[in-house]
């Protein structure tokens, strides 16, 4: 789709608007409608348009398929390492008191926080992923 | 009648009207793209149910994601079907029997949107009081969810999304299993069509 | 009335019964998987359906709200749209590994080739 002009313009313009509203959706998941899930999946969204339209070729030097899995592993991570703060600190797993230094008050509110980012960057990883696997598939039956 | 119920048999209508698209239409490309519009149907049903953060995810996991990806394995497998599928008997057998089945079991489903069904009497409540302040602020109203707003404890954590906090708090367990779920279904995707060095 | 009370899930059944068919009757396997997919999202109308409570709103706490839906049914739909989407991509994996390895995605033509 490179050779459409309007698909292409409209692509470039409308890619850094996604982005931001997927990172929107992923840190203000507390207090509007959004979290890691929908914020993952509309970051993936942009990645995907961009990929669509200019190919995956393009889409590489944006981000590496090395990258991209390595994010995938790293937002499971951050979340279970969250997790493991709770037991090296003497609460339970994933109790998120223990991120408070001294009983801090907005302890719980940073681990979900923390926690919803980890579930964005595992999904936007693993949706980017998913994208390129399938369709790179056609290329494969050559 | 209200707007909510008028919207709702509308939606309804046209979700019954696009599922049945989705399923005579031959024509594999046609089919995604009604099953695509069924997503962003059922995404603006959600959001007249007041669930805001599942339509979001439905329009944009449903109707986006999706599509995309059954359009990507379309253009690999061919959006031919060999013939028109005939009628199984068997298989409209046991539909119909599931049909019957669930038809008469749902007269013993409280009634649509009853506030006093036994799904909103368990930990719903609980969940609620912790999350919205104590009275005392200002404009907060004396009564929630049928109980006195003065007898909620306050949770230290609360943040304003209830579906947040159920989601990463009282069932963090769980998401961080779904995550889990999400990232191995891309290491399976890899391994199935990747041709890694 | 019985019909007003109902309504919601006797449409959830109605499409749920409407996938399982696909399911069931088309040969083709991307077609049973979009059948798949109208039948997981039926079942999470009903969960929602489930959720909703007359006259509340949505569950997101503000200054003068005074009945907020179920948020607990909200939550397990959302993990499960996403955990949906990423089963399918598995599923649509398998089904291009099928068609390159047979050349067919017709279950009965693949049977045909295995020789049963």
């Amino acid at each position: 789709m490179k050779d459409r002009l309007i698909i292409r313009v409209v692509t470039k313009i409308t890619t850094p608007f996604i982005l931001v509203f997927g990172f929107y959706v992923i840190t203000h998941g507390e207090l509007s409608p959004g979290g890691g899930f929908q914020g993952g999946v509309l970051l993936a969204a942009a990645f995907i348009l961009y990929g669509l339209v200019f190919g995956l070729d393009e889409l590489e030097p944006i981000l590496p398929r090395r990258v991209s899995d390595s994010l995938a592993a790293i937002g499971v991570l951050l979340y279970a390492g969250l997790g493991l703060v709770g037991i090296f600190t003497g609460y339970r797993f994933l109790d998120y008191r223990s991120l408070g230094l001294a009983g801090s008050e907005s302890a719980e509110v940073w681990g979900m926080a923390l926690a919803e980012y980890g579930v964005g960057i595992t999904v936007t990883a693993v949706m980017i992923t998913i994208f390129r696997e399938v369709a790179q598939a056609k290329r494969r039956e050559h | 009648m209200s707007e909510f119920f008028l919207l709702n048999v509308v939606l309804l209508l046209l979700l019954m009207a696009t599922a049945l698209g989705v399923f005579v239409l031959h024509n594999l490309f046609a089919s995604t793209m009604v099953l695509s519009l069924y997503s962003l149907l059922m995404a603006v049903m959600w959001s007249n149910l007041d669930a805001a953060d599942v339509a979001l995810t439905e329009a944009a996991v449903g109707a986006g994601i999706a599509t995309v990806l059954l359009i990507g394995a379309l253009v690999v497998v061919g959006p031919e079907q060999k013939r028109h599928p005939r009628i199984r008997w068997p298989g409209l057998l046991l539909v119909a029997a599931t049909m019957g089945a669930l038809f008469y079991g749902s007269f013993d489903i409280p009634r649509f949107g009853d506030p006093g069904a036994p799904a909103q009497a368990h930990v719903a409540p609980q969940y609620i009081a912790q999350s919205v302040p104590k009275l005392g602020g200002e404009n907060q109203v004396a009564v929630v969810n049928g109980r006195p707003s003065s007898d909620f404890d306050n949770f230290h954590g609360h943040v304003p999304n209830l579906v947040t906090s159920v989601i990463v708090n009282y069932r963090a367990y769980d998401t961080l299993l779904e995550v889990a779920v999400i990232f191995t279904a891309g290491v399976s995707l890899v391994l199935l069509v990747g041709q890694r060095r | 009335m019985v019909v007003f009370d109902l309504y919601n899930y006797w449409v959830f059944i109605l499409l749920m019964m409407i996938g399982l068919y696909t399911v069931i009757a088309s040969p083709n396997l991307v077609k049973k998987i979009i059948g798949l997919s109208v039948l997981q999202t039926a079942i999470f109308l009903f969960l929602i359906s489930l959720s909703k409570v007359s006259g509340g709103t949505v569950p997101i706490t503000g200054p003068s709200a005074e009945l907020y839906s179920n948020p607990l049914p909200h939550a397990l739909v959302l993990t499960a749209i996403v955990v949906s989407v990423s089963t399918m991509a598995v599923a649509l994996a398998i089904i291009i590994n099928i068609k390159l390895t047979y050349g067919t995605i017709e279950d009965d033509e693949i049977r045909k080739t295995e020789g049963h």
